[in-house]
């Protein structure tokens, strides 16, 4: 399994995914990838490219080889396997007549 | 367009100061208008670097801090222009080199990464210090363009502070090259903080560049000591940037800036 932003050392500064907030209360949400020497300057590069319209509030950087992700191939087995499985919803459940406030 | 703005700008804009009846007096005109041209000129400048920077990231950064120094000079020359029934295009494209009062640093050839960034980090500083001051100009239109400005300038300071740390303490070749940077840019300082001939009657509404001196000389000597780098003891050039006296790089680069709109006035794109 190669790791996200694996270019093979073409590329001379690591790449960085990004995480915008974009308001009080909203969790981050990933936002696109970029390329900086360092944390910090990450940073700063999301700052300029991801929040110029103002749509954040809060930036998270990591380097996306530090990113361990699920295999792309193995979408049967490790995606698949709730299919049938509705009592794993809520909305499987009948509401209980003795139970108020739900 | 369907814009999700779900900020609604009040702050201060070439277009609202153009749309609005505010008409600057002549000294304040004349004032404005060298405050313009350093901020334009110096834009101009960062936007060559795009399509050259060592990376994609800087070409946007670079790009950035450009246009919001272009933002600061179209409000000042929207505003100058307001005296002589003038736009910002007619100021900034129908002036020669020698009507241009901008000061001698913001002219100085990009040169490598490094020189542009010890000239954004000189630029920058010393935007923080005018801008902050002249937020509090009794001119309420010179008071609200520093007051956007200021804030601006203020990420424009942490940029260039990175990137000199990052040289000066880099590789010895890093360091070496951020030296030279600092020490080409250096002799253009002194010129920034000396008097502006056209404050000179504008007291509570321009301000004097010369007190302004002491933050800069707190806060850049420290960030330079910090990146491993030695504060430069060069002679400082002769200036008069102000009196439209410019070294030879400005002229070429006016040329490139106009050359559009002198051979097709009024062009619109």
């Amino acid at each position: 399994m190669t790791s996200p932003g694996d270019s093979g050392g073409r590329e001379t500064w690591p790449l960085w995914e990004v995480f915008i907030r974009s308001s009080r209360g909203l969790s981050h949400v990933h936002a696109g990838s970029l390329h900086a020497p360092d944390e910090t300057m990450a940073v700063r590069n999301a700052r300029d490219l991801y929040t110029r319209r103002a749509e954040g509030v809060s930036i998270w950087v990591v380097r996306a080889s530090d990113i361990t992700s699920s295999d792309p191939d193995a979408k049967g087995e490790f995606f698949e396997s709730p299919q049938g499985k509705e009592y794993r919803h809520a909305t499987y459940y009948k509401e209980s007549e003795a139970v108020p406030h739900l | 367009m369907n814009h999700s703005n779900h900020v609604v700008s009040t702050a201060i804009t070439a277009e609202s100061i153009a749309d609005s009846s505010v008409v600057a007096s002549e000294a304040v005109a004349q004032y404005a208008l060298g405050l313009g041209d350093d901020a334009l000129v110096l834009a101009h400048q960062l936007g060559e670097w795009i399509a050259n920077a060592p990376e994609l990231e800087e070409d946007v950064a670079l790009g950035n801090i450009g246009l919001d120094l272009l933002g600061h000079a179209r409000s000042l020359l929207t505003y100058a222009g307001t005296a002589w029934d003038k736009s910002e295009d007619d100021l900034a494209y129908f002036r020669g080199e020698a009507e241009y009062r901008s000061r001698q640093l913001f002219e100085q050839p990009n040169g490598d990464f490094a020189t542009t960034i010890a000239r954004q980090l000189i630029a920058s500083v010393y935007f923080v210090a005018l801008y902050r001051a002249l937020s509090l100009s009794a001119d309420t239109t010179l008071a609200a363009i520093a007051a956007k400005a200021v804030k601006e300038v203020d990420y424009h300071v942490d940029h260039s502070a990175q990137w000199l740390e990052r040289l000066g303490l880099g590789t010895d070749y890093s360091h070496e090259r951020m030296q030279q940077g600092l020490d080409a840019m250096w002799p253009f300082v002194d010129e920034l903080f000396r008097a502006d001939p056209f404050a000179a009657d504008l007291e509570g509404v321009a301000v004097d560049p010369e007190p302004l001196r002491a933050a800069f000389d707190a806060k850049v000597p420290r960030l330079i000591v910090d990146a491993g780098l030695t504060v430069p003891t060069v002679s400082p050039a002769q200036g008069g940037g102000r009196l439209g006296r410019h070294s030879e790089s400005l002229g070429p680069m006016l040329a490139e800036m106009q050359v559009l709109a002198r051979a097709h006035p009024g062009a619109n794109w």
